[in-house]
């Protein structure tokens, strides 16, 4: 990822700042300009989701490209934010606590490091909700 | 009058008992977790740093007591493993509380004092009227080489205090410090770990320095240990703050509920800043508390604190975890896989 556009994200990346739709109420996470239901008669504005929620579906990865070996075998989850818009993330748990339905929250951790001399990018994570 | 208006604290959920580091390097474990009263210490996870435990410790602080971030101006983070060599932490942390862009920023080192010379430069700030807000951090996951006696006490862990004057939870009443160039610990830059000076390190350094700085805060206030309810100290392992408590008459009472060394190990800038959490978490009104740290290289920072009645009305603790919640839950790790948590293999 460039430096530019890791910069460019961080609000969604540290924050999960989304956007919503104040017509119909659609909240959207990455952020979307336009509301695919409203169109040109949406009105979009920023939206920080709380980063609570609850997982709808998971995966447990054994195998892992080489930035993320150190972390396996390790949780993926799509996890239902209470906003109602889904998220792809690392769920940080042991994989035989995790379930679906089971409430998460977010935290803040270190998504990858470009080597020993690059750039850290930070962003948001899960836990369980306990 | 200026206080602390929230704080929040963060320790990571792994640890290593004393025991398995020793059995590792064929010491004896009984001698060492006798010697430095420290049974198990605290390891981040591998996407943990120094940066995440300091915005974990912020938002925990925030969600205690809503506090306008816009208000917020100045952010320092105290600490001697700052992720990057140039590039502040403090930055980081202003973003994820969402307090940039209008506000000031800063890393502070100073060895394990680092913490607290955040917490007097916030309280100079707010008292001379030049903002409303500013965020004093000391936080760390500190270094000691494999094999070396650091290795058994160096943990992880931080805490966040938001400085200010609109009914502060607790009352900073004074702070001073005790200075002077020793070199009792070091760290060159570009080598990963730091030297010390062995049993040097004791005398000159943390008990000169600690007794120092404590002796000219009670000369200052006119007070005695007797008067305080509470007495949190620098805990680079158990021995010294016990030590540092009874040569200047403190009862193992004072300073009970901010020792954390035992089972939280040495988080070198955030062991004051987590010692004190861990006493506001149990503080009653009209508590008084006196704080001691102590950074190599050296000098002392103290406190003299007293809690006030907005601790029961202006903050709700229970929305963020005590530090007793946080030591409670743990998970342990053999020495191998701490190994890798700490980066110590390189892969
Ligand atoms: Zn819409």
């Amino acid at each position: 990822m460039t430096v530019a556009r890791f910069w460019r994200e961080i609000p969604q990346r540290y924050n999960l700042v989304g956007t919503k739709c104040e017509v119909c109420g659609d909240v959207f996470f990455p952020p979307r300009a336009i509301c695919p239901h409203c169109r040109r008669d949406g009105k979009i504005v920023p939206c920080q989701c709380s980063g609570k929620g609850k997982v709808l579906t998971y995966s447990v990865l054994s195998a892992a490209s080489d930035q993320f070996s150190a972390l396996k075998p390790y949780v993926l989850a799509i996890i239902e934010l209470e906003e109602g818009t889904r998220v792809t993330s690392h769920l940080i748990c042991e994989p035989e606590e995790v379930h679906i339905g089971m409430p998460v929250k977010s935290v803040f951790r270190v998504l990858d490091r470009e080597g020993s001399d690059g750039i850290i990018h930070y962003g948001t994570k899960f836990v369980p909700d306990l | 009058m200026v206080g602390i208006i929230t704080y929040g604290a963060y320790i990571p959920r792994f640890r290593i008992k004393i025991e398995e580091i020793a059995r590792v390097w064929g010491a004896n474990a009984a001698e060492i977790t006798g010697g430095l009263g420290v049974l198990e210490k605290a390891v981040p996870d591998y996407d943990e740093n120094t940066a995440t435990f300091s915005v974990e410790a912020a938002r925990s602080a925030l969600c205690r007591r809503p506090v306008d971030v816009a208000d917020i101006k100045a952010v320092y983070v105290g600490s001697e493993s700052h992720p990057y060599a140039v590039k502040p932490t403090a930055v980081t942390v202003g973003e994820a509380i969402g307090a940039t862009p209008v506000m000031t920023a800063a890393d502070y080192e100073f060895a394990c004092k680092a913490g607290t010379a955040a917490i007097q430069t916030a309280m100079g700030l707010v008292s001379s009227g030049m903002m409303k807000y500013a965020v004093a951090i000391g936080a760390d996951t500190a270094q000691g080489a494999p094999g070396d006696a650091l290795e058994y006490t160096a943990a992880a862990g931080g805490a966040a205090y938001v400085i200010g004057n609109d009914d502060p939870i607790a009352v900073i009443n004074e702070t001073c410090s005790f200075t002077s160039d020793t070199p009792d610990f070091w760290r060159r830059e570009g080598e990963d770990y730091p030297r010390h000076g062995g049993r040097f390190s004791g005398d000159p350094g943390y008990f000169k320095h600690t007794l120092g700085a404590a002796k000219l805060m009670m000369e200052l206030r006119g007070t005695k240990p007797s008067d305080y309810t509470h007495a949190v100290f620098h805990q680079p392992n158990a021995k010294f703050p016990q030590k540092a408590a009874q040569m200047l008459g403190f009862t193992k009472e004072q300073i009970k509920a901010g020792l954390l060394a035992p089972t939280l190990g040495n988080t070198y800038s955030g062991a004051v800043p987590l010692g004190l959490a861990a006493v506001l978490d149990v503080a009653k009104p009209g508590d008084r508390i006196f704080v001691t740290s102590y950074g190599s290289g050296a000098g002392s920072d103290a406190f003299d604190i007293t809690v006030t009645d907005a601790i029961l009305t202006k903050i709700d603790r229970s929305r963020g975890a005590t530090v007793e919640q946080m030591l409670a839950t743990k998970k342990y790790l053999d020495y191998a896989v701490y190994a890798r948590h700490k980066g110590k293999i390189r892969m």
